[in-house]
């Protein structure tokens, strides 16, 4: 059985990054990364080279997982911005929508206020396209139902 | 639930190990990361307490190849066994697409396979999946050891769905790879029905 697939197709991907880049230089940011609720990572801005990726999707999604599990106990829905200083470098963490997750890394060029507000009105325009993306996902076309028993067959060559 | 980027021709799914505490899961995931091609697999990350027990989860990212133009990315993850983490295994279970039930073959350890087992359904439906559908597959772990349950015995306590299942010696890697090979097409297959 499946749940269904969450499809990202160029548009929404060109828009995401889009939003990402502006939220970049109005927070006056290192780095930022839009993830998927799952673990996995969407889109970054910024010099995301000298970051894990990989890692710190999972990471950051485990983080609001577990948060969001704290928040059921005293009944709370989730916590939806976490925050976590560091001695150089701080990560903002903030829930977009149902399905995703926006993670800010920035140091003492910017400030945590500026940081939220920045936020505040990138997550509005994420939303909007999330929400797209959504639509798009129960429509899917692009080759993948095409797959075959040999192609998967040929993953373990 | 699959996530497909269509933008950089990316699939990604989520495969956990589920099992009782001390039956393997880690070193499932261990072995693989071991033996897999380091331009295939990323950073293993263990969320572990200081005596190495899986405390929030195991991370190991896999990236095995095209079809059709898309890479495909497996992230797998293991969840803490013991009873007291179910907060935990809830979490990790969510967005899943397949599942690895990793059993614990000794004779000591058939009530805590069940129980797992019990678990994981219960667990299963309460994130909205259908226990008796989601791509899924049994390992028998640990039959390098003395004082294991029979396959037939295990296959009756933990099998009824009659998945695929194989026996497996995780610590030596015996049994990994034909686990892992036989979840992700599950779950591929699994894939392309959801896409039609
Ligand atoms: N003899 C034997 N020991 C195993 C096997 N697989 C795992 N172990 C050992 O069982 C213990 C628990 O394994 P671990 O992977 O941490 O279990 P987890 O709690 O399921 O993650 C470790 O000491 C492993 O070395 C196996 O196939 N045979
Ligand atoms: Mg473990």
């Amino acid at each position: 059985m499946n749940q269904g697939h969450f499809i990202v197709r160029e548009r929404e991907y060109e828009e995401f990054l889009g939003i990402l880049r502006k939220l970049m230089v109005d927070a006056f940011a290192k780095v930022v990364f839009l993830v998927d609720k799952n673990g996995t990572l969407l889109a970054s801005s910024g010099d995301a080279a000298g970051f894990d990726t990989t890692s710190l999707a999972s990471l950051a999604a485990g983080n609001i997982a577990a948060t969001g599990g704290l928040a059921n106990l005293i009944g709370e829905k989730e916590f939806s911005i976490l925050f976590h200083e560091g001695e150089r470098d701080n990560m903002h963490i903030s829930v977009v929508g149902e399905r995703l997750i926006l993670v800010v890394i920035f140091d003492r060029r910017s400030s945590v206020g500026l940081v939220r507000l920045r936020v505040r009105k990138a997550t509005e325009r994420l939303s909007l396209v999330l929400a797209e993306a959504i639509a798009a996902s129960n429509d899917p076309t692009g080759g993948i139902e095409e797959m075959t028993e040999a192609d998967i067959e040929s993953l373990f060559k | 639930m699959s996530f497909i980027n269509y933008s950089s021709r990316e699939i990604n799914c989520k495969i956990v190990y589920y099992g009782p505490g001390l039956c393997g899961k880690t070193t499932n995931l261990q072995f693989i990361y071991k033996r897999m091609n380091p331009e295939a697999r990323g950073k293993m990350i263990s969320l572990a307490t200081e005596t190495e027990r899986t405390l929030f989860f195991d991370f190991l990212p896999l990236s095995l190849g095209e079809i059709r133009g898309f890479k495909t990315r497996f992230h797998l993850y293991t969840v803490p066994g013991q009873v007291f983490y179910d907060a935990s295994r809830r979490l990790i279970l969510r967005g899943v697409d397949g599942v690895v039930f990793c059993a614990d073959s000794q004779l000591t350890r058939v009530d805590a396979n069940e129980e797992s087992m019990e678990n994981l359904r219960v667990n299963l439906r309460e994130q909205g999946y259908d226990p008796d559908k989601i791509p899924m597959v049994i390992q028998y772990n640990k039959r390098d050891l003395p004082g294991v349950a029979s396959l037939a015995e295990l296959h009756a306590l933990l099998n009824r769905r009659n998945v695929p299942e194989f026996e497996s010696s995780a610590a030596t890697g015996i049994g990994v790879f034909e686990t892992l090979k036989a979840v992700i097409k599950l779950v591929l297959i699994d894939l392309k029905k959801g896409a039609r």
